[in-house]
């Protein structure tokens, strides 16, 4: 019982929230690249907000159930539906058997998740489930996904409800406290004094656009040329989700979920954790503005996300109930 | 440890570097692995990572796991003021990690750029390989790819810079050089560090529980293998 891959999407993966403990050995952390879109379609299911799920961009995949289940779908909305009929985003749906889904046009956002009550049947790769498809590990088979790929479910709905036709759970959540416009703030990097004037001025002014180069690994940024005081080398260090590296040409880039664990270029600014979801949803030629902000202030914004997330599991948990009782 | 000559700066908000000096330094990269080793062994709540790099270590923690610390103005100033605790605690004397020899062959025709770095140097194949023979080399961090060791220091009359145009694909196992640094390639990658060898052996290895030959802090000393020898070691491991 499981999920088929008809078509594969343009580049889907399994995602949880990232593999923590091995930066050390070189292996990045992987993972969602909108970490709260995937909590959220997750807590919708009623499934710890961690547990892994289906990542795709657009051109989306094609999938079909050959066995009943719930499940949400969160992040970018892609039009998705099954035999005519509309499936909505962030709210739980219940798919009996042989559902085809498919996404037929890109609405809003980049990057899309579905979760499955239950999870999917796969097995860890160092305590993970995300891919990591440079090592060739975790996910499924280690990769992206490819057409004919049979993705095992953990759970049957069939035992849960009695329920034969698709239809939509009388609750949904929004997701407007996650996403905002520009400008994205960041964290002033260590190096960020060492631009110019001028260049610490046009970062916080200028118009940026995503450039069409870009991936999981890092979204590169098209806009003025950066210039920093003085021409030093810098030793590697870590870097994280997040980090706005200085390239030698004078262009950012901003490393996202697949970025290298270490790296020797200046690191100008940190995008705080609460903005990388409205980041992640960003795609080609859109254009960003920076601003700079505090880390109180990046702590604040990040603690109140992760009391709405709370919020929400504790209202689909009560929702659920009143279902059943129903 | 002494603290007071440490750059602590914050790397976003879930992440924080300690800085030690601004230079490649065997004693610094000492100090770093004292202080990797030690946090280690003494976890702090809500820490996930712990990199060390040539003269920094950064510590990635979790926010969400923190929670209010009443007596401080954030999460960072808590997870700082508890990792400066830890390093004063460290009583920094012996050398740690493990001493590894690695076999890796020299023939031309694994040993890429062999040749034009001993031509480079002036020198023949037979002295460049004698000279990365001949040296203990400190893993002084590892990063680019799972497993890549950054190790120093090359001795100064094998050095020679990164290529100007990077190889679309470095054979998996290729050990290069990159000025003063050697490194091995755990995975076909591209890559412009000058191959002057490569080892038979799996630098990584996702089927093992630790994935990874080397760790940061190891000591790797090279020997040298014939080309057959070579093909032996890597049947032997594949089977």
């Amino acid at each position: 019982m499981s999920i088929v891959i008809i078509k594969p999407g343009l580049f889907s993966t399994i995602q949880d929230e990232g593999r923590k403990g091995f930066q050390h050995l070189g292996i990045n952390p992987n993972g969602a690249m909108d970490i709260r879109a995937m909590q959220m379609a997750n807590t919708l299911v009623l499934n710890d907000v961690s547990e892994a799920v289906l990542e795709f961009y657009f051109p989306a995949p094609v999938l079909q159930f050959t066995q009943p289940a719930f499940i949400a779908l969160g992040g970018a909305d892609f039009s998705a539906e099954t035999n005519g009929t509309d499936i909505p985003i962030n709210q739980p749906v219940f798919i009996p058997a042989n559902t085809i889904i498919q996404f037929t046009s890109k609405k809003w956002g980049q990057v899309g998740y579905l979760s499955v009550q239950g999870g999917f049947d796969l097995s860890e790769w160092l305590n993970s489930y995300s891919t990591n498809v440079k090592a060739a590990a975790g996910g499924f088979e280690g990769n992206i996904l490819k057409a004919g790929d049979t993705i095992d479910l953990r759970f049957n709905a069939s035992n849960k409800t009695t329920n034969k036709e698709y239809s939509t759970m009388p609750w949904k959540a929004s997701s407007k406290e996650f996403y905002h416009s520009n400008p994205l703030q960041f964290i002033p990097g260590h190096e960020f004094a060492k631009l110019t004037e001028t260049s610490q001025t046009l970062l916080l002014s200028a118009e940026f656009s995503i450039l069409r180069q870009s991936d999981r690994m890092g979204y590169r940024l098209n806009g003025p040329a950066l210039e920093l005081s003085e021409k030093k080398e810098i030793i590697s260090t870590a870097v994280t989700k997040g980090t706005i590296q200085l390239l030698p040409n004078g262009q950012c880039i901003v490393l996202m979920a697949d970025h290298q664990t270490t790296g020797g270029y200046p690191r100008i600014g940190h995008i705080i954790s609460a903005d990388l979801p409205t980041l992640a949803q960003k795609g080609i030629n859109d254009s960003i503005y920076f601003t700079t902000t505090t880390i109180e202030q990046a702590e604040k914004l990040f603690i109140g996300q992760e009391q709405h997330l709370h919020l929400l599991t504790n209202a689909c948990k009560l929702q659920l109930d009143a279902y059943h009782r129903h | 440890m002494n603290v007071s000559n440490l750059n602590i700066y914050p790397l976003g908000d879930q992440a924080l570097t300690l800085q030690l000096s601004d230079q490649i330094d065997a004693s610094v990269n000492q100090q770093v692995m004292h202080i990797f080793h030690h946090l280690q062994n003494h976890p702090i709540k809500a820490v996930t990572d712990i990199i060390p790099a040539y003269s920094s270590i950064t510590i990635v923690y979790d926010l969400a796991q923190i929670g209010l610390q009443h007596r401080f103005s954030s999460s960072f100033e808590w997870i700082k003021a508890t990792i400066i605790q830890h390093i004063e605690s460290i009583n920094a004397s012996n050398l740690i990690g493990r001493h590894i020899k690695i076999p890796a062959c020299y023939d031309v025709s694994l040993g890429l750029d062999l040749i034009e770095l001993a031509q480079h140097n002036q020198l023949s194949v037979e002295e460049v390989i004698h000279k990365h023979t001949s040296q203990t080399y400190q893993v002084y961090m590892i990063g680019f790819l799972p497993g890549f060791p950054y190790m120093a220091a090359v001795d100064p009359s094998i050095q020679m810079n990164r290529r100007a145009v990077p190889r679309q694909i470095v054979p998996k196992g290729s050990v290069g050089i990159a000025g003063a640094q050697t490194g091995i390639y755990p995975l076909d990658s591209p890559g412009g560090w000058q191959i002057i060898g490569q080892t038979p052996l799996n630098l990584f290895d996702i089927s093992k529980e630790n994935p990874c030959l080397l760790s940061p802090g190891d000591r790797v000393e090279f020997y040298t293998v014939s080309l057959e020898e070579f093909w032996e070691i890597r049947k032997a491991i594949t089977a």
